[in-house]
């Protein structure tokens, strides 16, 4: 098969599909600056995020490696990397980090210059002035879909998403992974109830006790902190929508992943190290979950909404597609692909995934989505390991 | 012509309603003509044969519970007559 996207070859031979400048803090101190600067450059975008100091042991790595994977995703043609000077996510580790994928990165420190935060926005402007031009003269070239990485998303599902939406972005991952390419499949909550089914399209046995663990381990926390997570699934929305068991929630969740083989469970925002379907671990907040995904390395996210979500990420193109007529209407700015038509007996799940697929050959190939028109540039990194602070409080 | 349900897999052994549904109402599936027992309302499932108690619940191929009574064709399917297989295991743990 001939199937092939328009994108930009990285030094380290991943390719993008966009071509960014990114401008990350490497402490949430930093901020404003890094925005000023993204809001000076063309087609730059500035990775806010609320950390970067006072963190310790995993809950430092986890935010470590999300910044340093956010960088290398290839998306992003060079980096400028913003400290403060006194924090404990050095700017010039996070730098160096990025660096091993040999795409052109800069870090400083705002302490280090003379002149304060303007001088310092000045500084990181004329590092991504130069960036710019030298991104500029790429050009984009073909690439086969053994160089994709898909990320599949869903937040405000309702019953509509798992009989439409969902099954239509499974055939869509089954063909990315078909073709040679990756898929990631996030929010581990909206598995349970489904993990025999996860277990048996493990490639080995190995993946398939750590899908067991995973679930199990989850399930434990939570009955030893006294909360009975699975009294309260489904959700009485989702009964009175027709959703009858955990089962048949999390399948119409899973669907979004095809029937591929499962190639392993990934850390959040970790890269996956093979071609085919992943799993990650994330507990299903969409905009952490996007982020985590883009910090894989996914060069575009499919995101399905029944109820309707504006929400993007800054450096993955997120597709929405929607299954409830309302909801296509209404939010109808905010809705890449009506999916809608499969309610209404206008197309087949089979023909609504033509549809999705060639939406999304067009937005490999630079088309914008609606989020990325809308300006939607939302970050959140999931502080999983935040051991020693966890449900601490003062009484 | 717009379709009243879907079925997921060839496999299930129930419906899932695009719209509405009345109680009496006929329905066809692959040239299987029945009527629906109960107001099917959309997104909720209906039974496409009989299935006995303790028998599995099928949608997308999969077994989503299992029958807590027998349930006949054309049968409203929910919360009143299946439970979560996963939950009854868990619990017998």
């Amino acid at each position: 098969m001939n199937e092939e996207f328009m994108g930009y070859e990285r030094p380290n031979s991943k390719v993008g599909i966009r071509n960014k400048i990114a401008i990350i803090p490497s402490v949430v101190c930093v901020n404003h600056i890094a925005e000023q600067i993204a809001n000076k450059l063309d087609d730059a975008v500035a990775i806010k995020h609320p950390l970067g100091c006072g963190q310790f042991g995993p809950d430092y790595s986890n935010t470590f490696r999300t910044l340093v994977g956010l960088g290398s995703n290839p998306n992003i043609y060079g980096v400028v990397v913003i400290g403060l000077g006194c924090e404990n996510l050095k700017s010039g580790v996070l730098a160096k980090n990025v660096k091993r994928t040999k795409k052109p990165v800069e870090f400083f420190n705002v302490q280090d210059i003379k002149g304060g935060s303007t001088a310092a926005i000045e500084y990181g402007l004329k590092i991504g002035n130069q960036m710019r031009e030298e991104a500029n003269e790429l050009k984009k070239e073909p690439f086969d879909f053994s160089n994709l990485v898909l990320g599949l998303e869903c937040g405000g599902s309702d019953s509509i998403s798992g009989i439409s939406a969902n099954p239509a972005v499974g055939i869509i991952s089954d063909r990315v992974v078909k073709l040679g390419g990756t898929s990631i499949l996030p929010e581990f909550t909206e598995w349970i109830g489904t993990e025999h089914l996860l277990i048996e399209r493990a490639i080995n046995e190995n993946v398939a006790q750590k899908i067991h663990n995973t679930i199990t381990g989850f399930i434990e926390n939570l009955k030893g902190l006294g909360i009975d997570f699975l009294g309260v699934q489904p959700t009485p929305g989702n009964i009175e929508g027709g959703l009858s068991t955990i089962e048949e929630k999390s399948l119409g969740n899973i669907a979004k992943s095809g029937k591929s083989p499962i190639q392993g469970i990934l850390d959040y925002s970790e890269p996956p190290k093979t071609k085919g379907l992943w799993l990650m671990l994330e507990p299903g907040l969409d905009i952490e979950s996007m982020t985590g995904l883009a910090a894989a390395g996914a060069q575009v996210i499919l995101m399905t909404t029944g109820r309707g979500s504006p929400c993007g990420n800054p450096i993955a193109p997120v597709i929405k597609l929607c299954g409830n007529p309302k909801t296509c209407n209404w939010m109808a700015e905010n809705i890449d692909v009506d999916a809608s038509r499969i309610i209404k007996g206008e197309k087949t799940i089979e023909e609504l995934a033509e549809i999705l697929w060639l939406k999304m050959r067009k937005t490999l190939n630079g088309q914008q989505t609606q989020a990325e028109k809308l300006g939607f540039d939302d970050l959140a990194i999931w502080r999983n390991t935040a051991a020693p602070f966890q449900y601490m409080h003062c009484k | 012509m717009k379709a009243k349900f879907i079925v997921m897999d060839t496999k299930d052994n129930c419906a899932t309603a695009l719209e509405d549904i009345d109680k009496g109402e006929e329905v066809d599936y692959n040239g299987k003509k029945f009527k629906i027992n109960q107001p099917i309302p959309l997104g909720h499932k209906f039974a496409l044969n009989d299935i006995k108690q303790e028998n599995f619940i099928k949608k997308y191929d999969q077994k989503i519970g299992i029958a807590t009574e027998d349930i006949k064709l054309g049968d409203w399917i929910h919360t009143h007559n299946i439970i979560s297989y996963y939950l009854k295991e868990l619990q017998n743990k």
